[in-house]
């Protein structure tokens, strides 16, 4: 593949960033296009377009990094870059070596979503409409939405290397609105993936009345329970849960700050025997996948718990270094405009053998939450919270009625060791993650996962 | 700024629009890291982008870029034209009009929104900041063990809009802020504790009480422990609060009530809060940190008076759901940069400051929970209906006074009736970041359910 920028603008680039001393410089270019559109009311609008260029270029030196970015990706904004990342820097220039490119292995994409006309994408919508509100007369509401987006990057650095990636993504996300007289409820929906326009070959409209099923579920639900309880987590989005009460926690740079609950916990048990989760960069066209991650590291498949022993954190470049590692392929940013830090890829709980009809039916008194809005972590205090979008009541070991307003919260530590059955059933689903202001996608998957106590917090007391 | 603006009107009109809007932007940044005593990263850059709004009848496209040669706008232009074309008809979409005058915010006697420290003080100054900021939480209290970190970062940002409507005017803005991350220890656990300011320059911040707040905070919360499950009154701190008036703010906006997403739809005019709450929208507040001259559409800000009298007055409109309301646009077009379209936005929430002191607030409340902290607001608010289940810690409030610290556990209930239980309001407001630009004091509600153990 072809470079956004010239090897050799790329080492002049690396030399000015050294002008001024500094053990390590970098240049990230990127050129990034995107379109999205949207149904709404059965309109189809907000129809954007945008194409963006530009570079962030750092300098480490000791245990400061000094970084800028521009707008652009001619040598003289590039030079500018540089100059700007040197400019607070006082010492002996160093020199970078000379750039070695290293060849790399982009996910594959059959359909560039650019070259699809946009009356397909519009096509597309229009049938999630259809589809969603066909499937009840209580639908009122439906919001379908449509991305694609192109990051082709390029990475290179003072210790000589030069590498690129080209990265397509395609998503749609459906939300649901059903009403009955005064009652109002939400069911949403997404699929995604690292690839192109042919993740939508196959029933894309399935999307559309799974976000609507939810919502005409939870016209039938009662309040939540409040309280501590068994609950049995859905596979797929549920993920989420092991994505915010560990994954963060695992991240190198709340470690090495005291500011993660898993800090000097490497090799102990940090949950039962049959559990073990990883972090795999490289499973083929998943929406949290690349081939490098954006320092130019080669993604990988981390295991992060070994039946039930922590066994690696996630690394990028710096805080790999700090701790005497190699860096797991974790050092993400959301675009040139920003520092790369430690984040997930894909994260998962490798399933088990139960099945969830069996996880369930041992259960006198519980709730089984099924989808979430999303969560928040406390990486330091380990406290963390889930809003449930789609849950049920437990009751006798059946799942009962449906619930609405649930959240579940807890901390790590506790909740973790407090897992005691696995589903075999498997699932990725799409997420996006924020961490310092900057967001990025990652894919987070389980099977079906029995937590022996968490409290449920609703409205139910 | 409004020349480029201009250049790009008229690149989407040569291209077939039948009418064009641009939103231009230029931002200066700079931000610092501090942790353990040094720097852990400078950034400075600037970046610049454009997005443009077509119209063809009533059909809109969006497109935005950053390059702004005469090049890259002629394509800017033809992209969005290009979108306006795939999209469906909308019989109210029209671009805004001019309406004059655009206030002149220096000719009431407002401050500035341009402060001169953000150039003034340079990136050693600022660095000096954020490492006086650390160094305040550490000294806050014996038990703090570090922070996680202490972040200063400001921005002066120019914008500009015109329109092939006659719309052109930009406007400069500076503004800053600064937070700490602290972990405290002790009883055998670590806690945290956000410290924050806020400002149009770094003049403007106390970096000894941003930091005190950070070490306060997380070392009261040290020995926390979960309450138990019940219903009573909750005090809501300021940064609570926002977060809520936030969400309720969002819910106020017409798009969301004329789309069938708001719980507040077809309340105007009717009882909507206790009388103790009211709450406006003013894009024009000297101290606000959302205020600007014009909206993102360039129609001027204004105050508008959302609840008072327990009355729901109005919604908050841009041009397109005011056509479609048949109202007229309050200024409350919201760009969250030129990269998407705008759409309806609170500019600054105020909450009408009450007569109670905090410590009246707490005997008024008597027997309850003190909220200092909630998560997951994003996943824990369902947004159309108003239901809300949210990750909450704070203090346990007994015999009016603040008690033991408590932890993990969560507040329920729904927007609509906590806004009717709201029973006393405090008299010191201050401005959070939280929910977007908010300023409001503690609330007390008179009960809501708090799950435990």
């Amino acid at each position: 593949m072809s470079f956004l920028i010239d090897p050799e603008v790329a080492e002049r680039v690396l030399r000015r960033a050294l002008a001024h001393g500094g053990d390590f410089a970098e240049v990230f270019a990127e050129r990034a296009t995107g379109m999205t559109m949207a149904i709404d009311e059965s309109r189809l609008e907000s129809v954007q377009a945008g194409a963006e260029e530009g570079a962030g270029v750092r300098v480490v030196s000791g245990a400061t990094t000094y970084f800028a970015h521009v707008d652009g990706l001619d040598p003289a904004d590039l030079e500018r870059a540089a100059e700007e990342a040197a400019g607070a820097l006082r010492g002996e220039s160093a020199a970078p070596r000379s750039l070695r490119a290293v060849a790399t292995d982009p996910h594959p994409v059959e359909m560039r979503p650019g070259e699809v006309p946009a009356e397909r994408k519009a096509a597309l919508l229009r049938e999630l409409d259809d589809r969603g509100r066909g499937a009840g007369a209580e639908i009122a509401q439906l919001l379908a939405s449509y991305a694609e987006a192109r990051r082709e990057v390029t990475v290179a650095n003072s210790e000589g290397l030069l590498c690129g990636d080209d990265r397509t993504r395609v998503r749609i996300g459906v939300q649901a609105v059903a009403r009955r007289g005064e009652l109002v409820e939400t069911g949403a929906e997404t699929l995604g993936g690292h690839r192109g326009f042919e993740l939508f070959d196959g029933d894309p409209g399935a999307v559309a009345e799974s976000a609507a099923g939810k919502a005409l579920t939870l016209l039938e639900a009662g309040p939540a329970p409040a309280g501590s309880m068994p609950v049995v987590v859905g596979g797929g989005f549920g993920g989420v849960l092991f994505h915010e009460m560990t994954g963060h926690g695992l991240e190198a740079d709340h470690v090495q700050k005291g500011a993660s609950v898993y800090a000097s916990k490497l090799g102990e048990r940090v949950a039962q025997p049959l559990l073990s989760a990883y972090d795999d960069g490289r499973m083929p066209n998943e929406w949290g996948s690349d081939s490098i991650d954006d320092e130019g590291a080669p993604t990988q498949r981390t295991a992060v718990i070994e039946e039930g022993r922590l066994t690696s954190y996630l690394y990028d470049r710096l805080t790999a270094r700090r701790d005497g590692v190699a860096s797991t392929g974790n050092g993400r940013r959301e675009s040139f405009r920003y520092l790369p830090v430690p984040r997930m890829t894909n994260t998962y709980i490798a399933p088990g053998e139960a099945t969830p009809e069996e996880m369930i039916a041992e259960v006198p008194r519980g709730f089984y939450a099924v989808s979430f809005g999303g969560g928040q972590v406390d990486p330091a205090t380990g406290d963390f919270v889930f809003g449930v979008t789609e849950g049920y009541l437990i009751e006798g070991g059946k799942v009962t009625r449906p619930c609405r307003g649930a959240t579940l919260i807890g901390n790590c530590l506790e909740a973790l060791i407090a897992i005691d059955a696995l589903g075999s059933d498997f699932e990725i689903k799409t997420g996006v993650c924020g961490k310092v202001g900057q967001k990025v996608p990652v894919g987070t998957g389980q099977g079906h996962v029995r937590i022996g106590a968490m409290t449920v917090g609703g409205t139910e007391v | 700024m409004n020349g480029i603006a201009e250049e790009a009107v008229a690149a989407a009109l040569a291209a077939g629009a039948g009418e064009a809007e641009a939103y231009a932007s230029e931002d200066r940044r700079r931000e610092v890291r501090a942790h353990g005593g040094a720097v852990e990263s400078l950034t400075a850059a600037t970046q610049r982008g454009i997005g443009v709004r077509a119209w063809i009848g009533g059909k809109v496209g969006y497109a935005f870029g950053t390059d702004l040669s005469e090049a890259g706008l002629a394509e800017i232009g033809a992209c969005a034209t290009e979108a306006a074309r795939v999209a469906d008809e909308d019989e109210f979409a029209a671009p805004p009009v001019p309406v004059r005058p655009i206030p002149d915010m220096e000719g009431k006697g407002a401050p500035e929104l341009s402060d001169s420290s953000v150039a003034a003080w340079s990136i050693g100054d600022v660095s000096e900041l954020a490492l006086a900021v650390e160094d305040a939480a550490l000294a806050a209290d014996g038990r703090v063990a570090g922070v996680e970190q202490a972040v200063y970062a400001d921005s002066t940002e120019r914008i500009a809009v015109a329109s092939s409507t006659g719309v052109g005017d930009e406007y400069e803005r500076s503004s800053c802020y600064a937070y700490v991350q602290a972990l405290a220890e002790g009883d055998g656990g670590r806690e945290t504790g956000l410290g924050f300011g806020l400002g149009r320059g770094p003049a403007a911040l106390d970096p000894v009480a941003i930091g005190r707040e950070g070490g306060e905070r997380a070392t009261a919360m040290i020995g926390a422990t979960k309450p138990p499950s019940r219903s009573c009154p909750v005090v809501l701190d300021p940064t609570v609060a926002a977060s809520f008036v936030g969400i309720l703010g969002r819910g106020l906006g017409a798009s969301a009530v004329q789309r069938g997403r708001s719980p507040f739809a077809g309340r105007v005019g009717s009882e909507t809060a206790a009388q103790a709450f009211a709450l406006s929208d003013d894009g024009l507040d000297p101290d606000g940190p959302a205020s600007s001259p014009f909206d993102g559409e360039g129609v001027p800000r204004r105050r508008t008076a959302l609840i008072e009298d327990r009355t729901l007055r109005t919604y908050l409109y841009d041009t397109y759901s005011a056509r479609r309301g048949g109202a007229a646009s309050t200024g409350n077009a919201g760009r969250g940069g030129y990269r998407v379209l705008p759409g309806v936005a609170p500019s600054n929430l105020i909450v009408a400051p009450g007569g109670l002191s905090f410590e009246e607030l707490l005997r008024a409340a008597g027997e309850g929970v003190l909220v200092t902290d909630v998560a997951g607001l994003h996943s824990g608010v369902n947004p159309v209906s108003g239901v809300f289940s949210v990750g909450a810690s704070g203090l346990a409030v007994r015999g009016g006074e603040l008690a033991e610290p408590l932890r993990e556990f969560t507040i329920a209930g729904d927007l609509v009736s906590m806004l009717g239980a709201v029973e006393a309001v405090g008299d010191e407001p201050r401005w959070v970041p939280f929910g977007g630009s908010v300023s409001t004091p503690p609330l007390l509600i008179g009960a809501m359910t708090v799950a435990g153990s």
